[in-house]
This record gives structure tokens, sequence and C-alpha cells, in this order.
């Protein structure tokens, strides 16, 4: 895996016989004089394996279907997809045991939109307890460990890389159906370590959210290269805030517009699949301010509906052994 | 090599998505507009979007004996650019770096680019709070930088992420120019009817919170969003977007 990560590196402009950094010959090479990056290359060490990749894999092994929410860009409505697929399942069929991991450590959203901002985590004998927003859906975010809002996570990669660590191998979720772990945009040191320590814990793949206009979708797009540079299957893109319904008019608008064919149109390009659009809906957008279930509120919302088609896609992706009638 | 930079103005969100980049291209533009000398600087080194929104994409930086030498987007050479994307040789390519590796492309693009003579230099961050932010103050606190503006949208969600990024500046120490409410707004082009797309208000009630200046609120303007290098404060003049951009600008060069 570490390997893997080496090579990804080189995704920039880097001369044609880069030893790449994981190499002894990272930055002394020949080829490396004049690159832009060959000091920082021949100073930073090699990866070793790490232990944290075994203690993920055991504990993550009562999980059947973990998955990766990420978006290129920020803003475009990931953490709510996250909480709204997690509320969707675990609200539809009570036989499910849902969890939500929040891995944004900079700016954790997932303890306000599910309601559950002044709640707090407990160590146990068997890990940290997470936290239950109802009897089968549960979560964990950094949100939980701060003492004030105003507290600000400003952590170097390393420490972050620790923290994710232990996210994903020290919380106790009992037996889960589905895992959906929100990630912070781009594809950063968070990413890389999640996806090093996921390597062995069987990953059942990503979903991509983005907004349908270009500057969005050239984030996405190199999203979709980190997906395969790491092996991360990419189940699917998610296409949200397509339209905007007018709440005086009802009439349709696009705030976004998807001036290159919108996320279809790349999915086509690329070959990965559309899991559909997602209306904005400013009751939606409500809901998950004051992290209220949108089921109890707006259960007729144009955006819920679009929801549950997409559910039903994902659910047809990703099957649960025991099938509870 | 900042040495003939007048004034730095790094434009700072705590949460994604919020535009940093529509605004730190527009205050570019504008700036332009009025007679300024300006440099742009992209340090969003997962998702570069300043050379789409100016549409440089395909522009190359080249490396002189004075360090690598910026794209201009014209003869005048009035508006200066430098960014990762300029380095990409595909837009599909995503940059998976670590801290360490980031913190050196911070530290190069902030030392090694030659500038020349600049009225105005703005920095376009990621959002967060993130290794590349860490760096850049550390970088700039021998250089006389004049502050940071912070760009929110008005949601509950926004606002939480950006009492995060004030803690940081204060932590830091880098003084904060005011705050932008983004998105406070969206027109219906049917009937008119202003819709708070994600409520408002929000920005301005945390600004008197935390005592820090309030800038004004951008409402959401589709046209915005396909400018495309070309200033709000000439293409829409006279639209709300046009006198929000003015105001800002008028308040900065003061
Ligand atoms: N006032 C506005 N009206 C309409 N659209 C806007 C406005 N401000 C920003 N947008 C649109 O919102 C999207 C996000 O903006 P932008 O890319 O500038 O955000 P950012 O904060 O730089 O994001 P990131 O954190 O991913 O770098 C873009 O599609 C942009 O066109
Ligand atoms: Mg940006
Ligand atoms: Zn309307």
């Amino acid at each position: 895996m570490t390997t893997n990560n080496s090579s990804m590196e080189n995704s920039t402009q880097v001369p044609e016989h880069c030893p790449g950094t994981g190499s002894e010959e990272a930055g002394k090479a020949a080829a490396c004089a004049g690159c832009p990056n060959q000091q920082i290359c021949a100073t930073t060490e090699t990866n070793k394996p790490d232990p944290g990749i075994a203690l993920v894999r055991d504990r993550l092994k009562s999980v059947q279907n973990k998955i990766l929410i990420l978006s290129g860009k920020g803003g475009v409505g990931k953490s709510t997809v996250t909480a709204l697929l997690g509320r969707t399942i675990a609200t539809t069929d009570h036989d499910l045991n849902v969890a939500i991991l929040d891995m944004d450590i900079c700016g954790p959203s997932q303890p306000r939109v599910l309601g559950v901002v002044d709640e707090q985590v407990h160590q146990s004998g068997s890990g940290w307890s997470p936290v239950y927003v109802d009897d089968n859906l549960s979560v964990m975010s950094i949100g939980f460990l701060l003492a004030s809002p105003d507290d600000a996570i400003i952590w170097r990669g390393p420490k972050k890389n620790g923290m994710i660590r232990q996210f994903l191998s020290e919380v106790d979720w009992g037996h889960l159906d589905y895992l959906f772990i929100d990630t912070p945009p781009g594809t950063s040191d968070e990413h890389l370590s999640a996806v090093t320590y996921l390597s062995q814990a069987h990953l059942t793949g990503a979903i991509i959210v983005t907004t349908p206009q270009e500057v969005a979708l050239l984030d996405v797009r190199k999203e979709i290269d980190f997906c395969r540079k790491t092996n991360i299957p990419v189940l699917g893109v998610i296409e949200n805030m397509s339209e905007f319904i007018c709440p005086s008019c009802q009439k349709s608008s696009e705030i976004f517009k998807a001036t290159t064919g919108g996320a279809a149109t790349m999915c086509q390009e690329l070959n990965v699949r559309f899991f559909g659009r997602l209306p904005l809906d400013p009751k939606v957008a409500k809901c998950c301010d004051q992290g209220q279930n949108f089921y109890d509120v707006v259960p007729d919302s144009p955006a819920i509906k679009s929801f549950e088609n997409i559910v039903q896609e994902l659910k047809k992706l990703t099957p649960v052994s025991v099938v509870v009638s | 090599m900042l040495d003939n930079v007048k004034h730095i103005i790094l434009i700072l969100s705590g949460k994604g998505g919020v535009g940093k980049s529509t605004i730190s291209t527009q205050i570019a533009l504008t700036l332009l507009e009025k007679g300024y000398k300006v440099g742009l600087l992209d340090i969003d080194l997962c998702g570069p979007s300043i050379p789409y929104l100016l549409q440089l994409e395909n522009c190359d930086v080249h490396q002189s004996d004075n360090g690598w030498i910026p794209v201009y987007t014209n003869v005048s050479q009035n508006l200066a650019v430098m960014s990762i994307g300029f380095l990409l040789n595909n837009r599909n390519n995503a940059v998976v770096w670590r801290g360490p590796k980031k913190t050196a492309m911070v530290k190069q693009f902030l030392t090694d680019v030659h500038w020349g003579d600049l009225d105005y230099l703005i920095i376009d961050t990621p959002p967060g709070t993130s290794d590349e932010h860490i760096t850049v103050m550390e970088n700039l606190k021998n250089v006389k930088c004049d502050g940071a503006i912070i760009v929110t949208t008005p949601q509950q969600m926004s606002i939480e992420d950006v009492r995060k990024e004030i803690t940081f500046c204060k932590k830091t120490g880098i003084n904060i120019i005011g705050l932008i409410e983004n998105m406070s707004g969206f027109v219906c082009p049917h009937c008119t009817e202003c819709t708070n797309v994600f409520s408002k208000g929000g920005g301005e009630s945390l600004a008197s919170l935390a005592h820090i200046p309030f800038l004004g609120s951008l409402p959401i303007d589709p046209r915005v969003g396909e400018l495309l290098g070309k200033a709000c404060v000439k293409e829409l003049s006279g639209s709300t977007s046009a006198q929000f951009f003015d105001k800002i600008i008028d308040n900065l060069v003061k």
C-alpha cells in the first residue's frame, strides 16, 4: 500500500525517469536534477508498513459495507449527502444497522447535521462508544471531542494521521450493515491515511458527490484519478444541487449551470456509474442546519424522493448478507 | 521576492465551496479595473481553480534565473497569476501529497515566484486549517501581510467552521480584515422572488459576535459563476454583485 502512495505522488510534472519517492534513489537519481521536487524527495523518509493497518482490519470485520464519501471540491454537500444516506437507510429499514464516521478533522459537520452537537463519546474497555442518533444509527466525529465550537484543530499531517487511525481502529461499532465515512474535500493527508489504514479492511468503494458546474467537475476528475491510483472502486457519482425549485412559484432553475453537461456527461466520459441528481431544497438545507430528520419534517420533498431512488441503486450494489423480511 | 509587493491579502474560509476562488478572482480583477498592478497566487494544491476561472488552463510557467515567472493575462502584464494548476500536465490528474511535500511546495510558491512590482498580491487558499495554511502563516510572518478576508456562506454548518478559522487567525497572529457572506440568497429568474437558499444573516451576526468587520453579503448570481476572467464590476455593472465588489475594493484601498 505504501508503495502505492508513493507512486501516486508522482502525478504532477515529474521527470520521465523519476525513481519514485519510495525509492532509495529518490531525489538522488540523475533524472532528479532540476525537478522542482528534488529536495523534498531527497529528504522525505520512505514509508514503512503501519501496524495500524492490521488493527483497522480486525476492528472493521463486523462491518459489512464500508463506503467512503468523497468530493473533489468543498461545499458540494458531501456531509449532507452522507447524513441523508445514513438517515434514509436507517429510517426505511429498521433491521439494518448504520453508522457514520466523520473524518473531517478540521471541519466536522456530522454532529450538527444529525442533531447531536452536545453529545459526548465515552471510552469503554472495548473502545470508544459512538453516539446514537437512533436505535440503528450511530456516529463518531472529532466534533464530540472538542470543548467548544470555536476550537480549531490546527494539526499538521502526522497528527491527523494518528487521529484517523484511532477513529478507524478504536470505535466499538458492534455489528454494522453500512458504515459511511465522510471525508474532507480534496485528496489530502486524511485521504491517504484512510486509504492506507483501510487497505486490508475490504473497503466496498467510494461514492463521489459533486455539483453540476465545471469548476466542481474539474476537481471530481482528480478525485476519480485518485481512486484509480489507490485501487478504490468508484461505486458512482451523485450530482447535488442540480436544480433549484422556487418555493414561491415552484418553477425550477439552475443555480450552478452545467455548462459542460454536468456529472452525467462526465460519468460517461470516464466510464463510471451515475447515481442521479438531487435538487436543492431549501427546506432540506434547513433541516440539516437544525439537525432534524427530514423524514419527520419534509417527507414529501422532491429531494427526498430522488434520494430514495439513489439509495435503491446503492443497495443493489451492496447487498447485506442476512436479509430479514 | 515579496519585497516589491505593497499589500498582501489572504482569502480564507473554514468550509470549502463557499466561493473563495471566485471572490479572489473578482477582487483581483476589480483592483485591475481600478488601475492597480495585481498578483494572484493559488495555493490550493489539490483543487486549483484559478487557471480555469481565468481561462488560463493551458498556460505554462517558466523557471528563470530570478525564479518562477508567473503567467500574465495580457501584454500589459498588470495581472500576474501563479497556480499549481500550471504545473500539472493533465487537468484530470490529482495531486496527492502528504503534508511535508505540500509545505515545501507552498514555501516555493511564496519565495520563488518573481512577481516584480505589485500593488496587491491576493492569495487564494484551500479550505480549512491545514498544512498549507500553517506554512503560509509561518512564511508571511516576516513579510508585511495586510491580513485575511474570511469568506462564509450563511448556513450554520459554514458558520461553525468560520469560528474555527477565526480562532486559527488569532492563534497564528494574523490580522482579520473582515468577513464576507457569500450566497446569501437566490433571485428566482421566473418570479424574481429572493429565496434564502441557505438562510441569511449568519455571517453578519457572527462578525459582530467575534468583533470583526463585516464587509458585506453577495447574493447567488449564476452570471457571476460564468464570468470566467471578466470583471464583474465591468460586465455586470450596476448589479448587486458589481456594487458589492466595488464596495469591497473601496474599503480595501482606503
Ligand atoms: N455569488 C455567487 N453566485 C453564484 N455562484 C457562485 C457565487 N459564488 C460562488 N459561486 C459558485 O460556487 C462554486 C464554488 O465557488 P468557488 O470555486 O469559488 O469556491 P471555493 O471556496 O474556492 O471552493 P474550494 O473550497 O473547493 O476551493 C462555483 O461554481 C462558483 O461559480
Ligand atoms: Mg477554491
Ligand atoms: Zn420563483
